[in-house]
């Protein structure tokens, strides 16, 4: 497992300049700057449209910045298509899962070593997503369509992990789920963490991720507004409450 | 007794045709599963492949005669070493260079680029090898083999054999490899095969590459059991588009199956409306398939 000096944790593993991203005419980002540093939990808030599942397909590469740049341990990665991307290693939990799901268990898993550097890796990480998800070893023969929703969000989370990444993104997993199985996600998420693995994830429920986030970003109408440790951000909206009632 | 036995000759004829049948059916179910695109040029790209065995037989091409070619007579199932990797590389192409650009622009686009690749070869096929009917005639193609007192065409038996390895080591190969994983998430859903690491636009090439690895070899049993000119490919096409709808789409049973169906029908259209109405057969029971049950007997 890789270990994080003090130094190289101050550079940004991912780090996102000024970008304005488009869905054909209409500008869904502006301006959006981000840092994510090596080792962290970061959130991102924000309402419905506000531009967080663009971001993350942005940085995916299934969408390109008009303008602005983005960079993954130094490299621009702004151009690549997402198959390249995913090979630097970062791997995405869409909205929704996107499972597939006239396929089993273990095949899910498997496609998710698809890049040639998680090949070489695919038993090792297998076992790992069994520990964090040992409900999925019991399923591994089942059809993904099978699973309950929290069994469903597991694969998906799982499937993410055997793409060996540096940098998950994880978008809306707690979408449709109860309360105790989310518990269970969180605390997977923090197994996953612990092993070196940085996490960026879009969450909706303000609370629970002021809980779970080292640092969160607050996008409003594709543009970032805050930014700050869960402290800070409860503060700003105190402030904000106080002054303007919103 | 006599007459059941009479039967049992369209029945077991029937069977083994439609084994021919799911062969041309299997590559155009392929490319429509994965790419959602309807290759109407499939008919003549099985066709070519034909043509490309029967010129490694007798080496006619533009009038000449390349003895060179001719006295080596390569017997055309040995043919396929060499047809399956050009078929192979000619799918890859055309879809790398020419439908991957087109599925981006529009739905016709790769349909309209489909029939402009079907005329093409019509007209070259008609330029290098004539007008003319030809067939793929090696010994064995003209033998027949006996089931007490029937006799069926021994390749009658080959297409049938070739359809099950063809269908069972395609079936293996997209349940076992990563590459037959990919091309099966790609057809599910495209966005999330991206985000596993999956190139789709190389995996569609190589999809379309043994679709018409299959092609090759449905076109060289073809030529061994029907004649063929260079605008047999349509008629092919049409029974293909009608395995896929009898069976089902995207299920390699319900090819299988609406293979068999369309053998038999037409065997048994034969036998009891005389051989001028036996593709009537066919092609009514395609029809009320569509009109009864559109999605085919094992669609989803």
């Amino acid at each position: 497992m890789e270990k994080h000096t003090q130094e190289t944790s101050q550079d940004a593993l991912l780090k996102v300049s000024n970008i304005d991203v488009f869905h054909g005419s209409f500008q869904a980002l502006w301006d959006v700057s981000l840092e994510v540093k090596p080792g962290e939990m970061l959130a991102l808030i924000g309402a419905n449209t506000a531009g967080k599942s663009t971001l993350l397909d942005t940085i995916s590469g299934l969408l390109h910045p008009a303008k602005g740049s983005i960079e993954f341990e130094g490299r621009k990665t702004s151009a690549l298509e997402p198959f390249q991307i995913v090979e630097l290693g970062i791997s995405q939990v869409p909205e929704g899962r996107r499972l597939f799901p006239e396929m089993s268990v273990l095949d899910n898993l498997i496609l998710g070593s698809y890049n040639r550097k998680a090949r070489s890796k695919r038993e090792q990480n297998l076992k790992q997503v069994c520990r964090h998800f040992p409900i999925l070893e019991d399923r591994k023969n089942q059809m993904a369509k099978t699973l309950s929703g929290g069994e469903q969000q597991m694969l998906a989370i799982g499937r993410g992990l055997m793409a060996d990444p540096k940098l998950m993104l994880l978008d809306e997993i707690s979408l449709g789920l109860a309360p105790i199985v989310l518990d269970e996600l969180y605390r997977a998420l923090r197994g996953i963490r612990e092993r070196g693995i940085t996490i960026l994830f879009v969450e909706q429920n303000v609370r629970r991720t002021l809980q779970e986030a080292d640092r969160a970003y607050i996008l409003e109408s594709g543009r970032i507004v805050l930014s700050g440790t869960p402290g800070e951000l409860q503060e700003e909206e105190k402030v904000r409450k106080a002054y303007f009632g919103v | 007794m006599t007459e059941l036995l009479d039967l049992t000759a369209p029945l077991l004829r029937g069977i083994l045709l439609g084994g021919l049948y799911v062969l041309i059916a299997l590559g155009l179910s392929l490319v429509f599963g994965v790419m959602k695109l309807i290759n109407v040029a499939h008919g003549d790209l099985v066709i070519l492949g034909t043509y490309f065995a029967f010129f490694l037989m007798s080496g006619e091409l533009l009038g000449h005669k390349y003895s060179v070619i001719a006295n080596l007579g390569i017997d055309p199932i040995l043919s396929l070493v060499i047809v399956i990797p050009l078929m192979f590389a000619i799918g890859y192409v055309i879809q790398k260079f020419l439908m991957n650009r087109a599925l981006g622009i529009s739905m016709e686009a790769p349909l309209l680029i489909a029939f402009g690749i079907s005329l093409i070869i019509q007209n070259t096929a008609q330029r290098f090898w004539t007008p003319l009917s030809r067939g793929l005639t090696p010994g064995y193609a003209l033998e027949c083999f006996t089931v007490g007192v029937l006799r069926i065409p021994l390749i009658y038996l080959l297409d049938f054999i070739a359809a099950l390895v063809v269908m069972l080591a395609l079936r293996e190969f997209l349940k076992r490899t990563y590459l037959g994983k990919a091309i099966n998430a790609a057809s599910q859903d495209k966005r999330a095969a991206s985000l596993m690491g999956i190139n789709n636009n190389r995996v569609y090439a190589i999809a379309f590459g043994i679709a018409m690895a299959t092609a090759a070899i449905a076109g060289v049993f073809l030529g061994l059991t029907f004649p063929f000119n260079p605008t047999s490919g349509v008629s092919f096409l049409i029974i293909a588009f009608g395995v896929i709808i009898v069976g089902g789409l995207g299920s390699m049973l319900g090819t299988f199956i609406g293979g068999m169906i369309l053998g038999l029908a037409q065997t048994f259209g034969g036998y009891f409306l005389g051989a001028t109405a036996q593709m009537l057969v066919l092609y009514v029971i395609v029809l009320v398939v569509l009109a009864v049950r559109p999605q085919g007997l094992f669609g989803r």
